[in-house]
């Protein structure tokens, strides 16, 4: 379903609609963009996020691939946990190439699909790729949390002439946020490496990124009532990852927190403790930094174990709590 | 009771004069040899569909022998494994069991026929529609109905769920579209190494035919003479993608290219039975691997959270129900040769009915894995070890 913007201020919009319709915006704007992936066209997706563009694209732009993780130059990767047969192509034939020809060779290309836990897919279905594509120069590495950033990311991202990763969140698919009328015109794109700062504080930096930047909310919103303002730093890109905005959060409250789903050892947390530091903001803080990450082991089938070896908002408050030690 | 009905049914057979001696009736048939007097055909020769040969100058035999004990242990088997998963839907619309659910009904005769065909001893790995394979290898319904609830008493402890269940000379259960396949030739290496005339059975569905590392594993194993067997299960169907979408060649007991291949009717528990009794001769006599597409069907879509109506017609569906559901060409067989009565199979029928809602009401009731044991089995024979939790100050315990 296409929204119409005119005349209404605010919109609710799934980040699945939110996706779908930039990536149709994108597909009418320029003929050389395709989709190809796993059950991407007939089946609209297997996620639903491609619904509908099949019909109206037909098949030269919307292809459904074999099963073939390697092969396939991939745009949509069914989840991430597959990308890992393919990661050989994104990093050394998509990462590594316009380096290694000197600029004569640049891969315009999206690798898009859910990243991280979802709920009971056991362990070889639920790790999160943040860190290790992260890890590789000549990729552009992005992490939407809500519709807005869906939209806007996934734009820039198809216009970019880098190879990009775009990790999604399968558990977001179906939550709803308001859009304003100017994230959905048709030119409305977020500038990749740019975090936002997505609720005001002065009593500590919450930085995060995907699904967890909801969770953060949800515990300052708990913290506030005992009068401690968290200020929650969404970090939408991860590499290049906006460590400015980091930085000048850091030296106003003084301590921080970060939140991942990932595991801990060589994560996207630890990466923001050696950045913040190498800078200026390390002399700002009064306590050291801490991580809130997923459990280190793989994700276990049953409710409560996987419940446990993930973050909860209950982990952030206490671990906000340590870290102003109260 | 076991020692009155042998010697009952012994006598019975001196009476009429056949087969005397110990005889081994299963669990559910048990109950009615000591009620019918009449005599059952004790075993027939069947016709059987020929096999497809990709070079390959004979085949397994046109014709193959039951018992009524083998016909009524393959009914036993494959109605456990139908009951199961259906019992399995169930529980999923309940929302008793959560994540990935994918089911096996229409399938039974391939883990049935394969199973009677080889021994414990062997080896065997699938891909993710595992939970027939699992019983065939030997465990109970209620482990693995509790394992898709995430009980403590599921054979995986609750940690592995749907795709992740393993027993001794069972692999799974792997989640990733085929790369159980390398892993199956790996094992059928280890036991060409130890020499201990053992093979591996290494299943994969129709969609992971045509990936890479399927060919790269085929060029292994024939080139080192593993005594692996390929099985393509092919039930028309990658997800949502039909074979002639996927593949630029759906012969796929072919795609072996140098390897000997057999198509076979997956729907037959006989032809299966006895093309994968010709496969592990060939294994075994050292001739390397050999590749066996079993052509089957699967009811339910590709897993619960598919309909499988948007590809396919429910037509198509009911079609094969009505003609060629492997529970049911068994049971009349069966009948109309007078191997069994339809007392019996009712009585069969009766008597799983019971064990699975028995096991479905125990995988509902049982408690979730404790807490404590969160961080176990990372290592294998190593001390006790930490394990960072969420936080740096929750420092947990795993123990191997």
């Amino acid at each position: 379903r296409r929204f119409h913007g005119s005349g209404s201020a605010a919109v609710q919009v799934t980040v699945r609609d939110a996706l779908n319709q930039a990536m149709d915006e994108e597909l009418e704007r320029d003929e050389r963009v395709f989709l190809m992936g796993e059950e991407v066209a007939q089946y609209d997706g297997a996620y639903k996020v491609s619904r509908g563009l099949w019909k109206k694209y037909g098949d030269k732009r919307i292809i459904d691939t074999p099963i073939s993780e390697v092969t396939k130059p991939g745009v949509c990767f069914m989840t991430f946990n597959f990308s890992m047969q393919a990661i050989d192509q994104v990093i050394n034939s998509a990462a590594k190439t316009y380096y290694m020809s000197a600029g004569q060779q640049p891969v315009p290309i999206v690798f898009r699909g859910p990243n991280g836990a979802s709920a009971g897919v056991a362990a070889q279905h639920s790790q999160c790729f943040a860190a290790w594509y992260a890890h590789c120069p000549g990729l552009k590495v992005v992490s939407p949390w809500n519709s807005e950033d869906a939209r806007g990311l996934l734009k820039s991202a198809i216009r970019d002439d880098n190879p990009v990763v775009f990790l999604e969140n399968e558990l977001m698919y179906g939550v709803s946020f308001e859009m304003t009328e100017e994230s959905q015109s048709k030119d409305f794109t977020i500038p990749i490496g740019e975090a936002k700062v997505e609720r005001q504080g002065s009593h500590v930096t919450l930085v995060s990124h995907s699904r967890y930047v909801g969770h953060c909310l949800d515990a300052a919103a708990v913290l506030a009532k005992e009068g401690i303002e968290c200020e929650v730093i969404n970090l939408r890109t991860i590499r290049p990852m906006d460590v400015e905005s980091i930085e000048a959060s850091v030296m106003k409250t003084n301590h921080l927190v970060t939140v991942e789903g990932g595991w801990p050892q060589f994560g996207v947390g630890a990466e923001i403790c050696a950045r913040v530091m190498e800078g200026p903001a390390f002399n700002y803080l009064d306590a050291p930094v801490t991580r809130v990450t997923g459990v280190d082991i793989p994700m276990p089938y049953a409710k409560t174990l996987e419940e446990h070896s993930l973050p909860q908002v209950k982990d952030i408050i206490f671990s906000v709590k340590k870290t102003l030690n109260i | 009771m076991k020692t009155m009905l042998s010697i009952i049914s012994n006598a019975l057979c001196r009476m009429t004069g056949r087969n005397v001696g110990p005889q081994t009736v299963p669990e559910a048939a048990r109950v009615v040899v000591a009620r019918s007097f009449t005599d059952f055909t004790p075993q027939v020769t069947f016709d059987i569909k020929k096999c497809d040969l990709h070079r390959l100058e004979e085949g397994p035999p046109l014709r193959a022998e039951l018992t009524r004990e083998q016909g009524l242990q393959y009914y036993h088997t494959m109605q456990t494994v139908r009951r199961m998963e259906l019992k399995a839907d169930q529980l999923y619309k309940q929302k008793i069991i959560r994540g990935f659910c994918h089911l096996y009904d229409g399938q039974e005769a391939c883990a049935a026929g394969i199973e009677a065909a080889i021994n414990l001893s062997d080896h065997l790995i699938t891909a993710y529609r595992a939970h027939g394979f699992t019983y065939t290898r030997g465990v109970s319904v209620k482990e693995i109905l509790a394992e898709l609830t995430g009980r403590k008493g599921g054979v995986a402890k609750g940690k592995g769920g749907s795709m992740h269940m393993y027993a001794p000379h069972f692999y799974g259960g792997n989640g990733i579209v085929g790369a159980q396949v390398p892993v199956g030739a790996g094992i059928a290496l280890a036991c060409s190494y130890q020499g201990n005339n053992q093979l591996c059975v290494t299943l994969y569905g129709d969609g992971a035919a045509n990936q890479g590392q399927i060919f790269e594993t085929f060029n292994m194993a024939a080139l080192w003479k593993l005594p692996c067997i390929f099985i393509c299960e092919n039930n028309k169907y990658g997800m949502g993608t039909a074979v002639e979408r996927a593949a630029a060649s759906t012969d796929y007991y072919k795609r072996g290219d140098f390897i000997p291949g057999l198509r076979v009717d997956g729907m037959d528990v006989l032809c299966v039975r006895e093309a994968t009794r010709f496969a592990a001769e060939h294994c075994r006599a050292g001739k390397g691997p050999i590749v066996m597409e079993l052509q089957t069907y699967r009811y339910h879509g590709h897993s619960m959270s598919d309909p499988g109506v948007s590809y396919r017609t429910r037509e198509e569906i009911q079609e094969v129900r009505s003609k060629s559901d492997p529970i049911s060409m068994l049971k009349e067989r069966m009948l109309a040769n007078n191997m069994a009565s339809a007392e019996e199979f009712k009585e069969i029928d009766i008597a799983i009915r019971k064990e699975v809602e028995e096991a479905a009401q125990f995988a509902t009731l049982d408690p979730e894995p404790p807490l404590d044991e969160l961080c176990d089995h990372i290592f294998h024979n190593e001390p006790p070890l930490e394990v960072r939790g969420t936080n740096p100050w929750s420092k947990l315990k795993s123990v191997s």
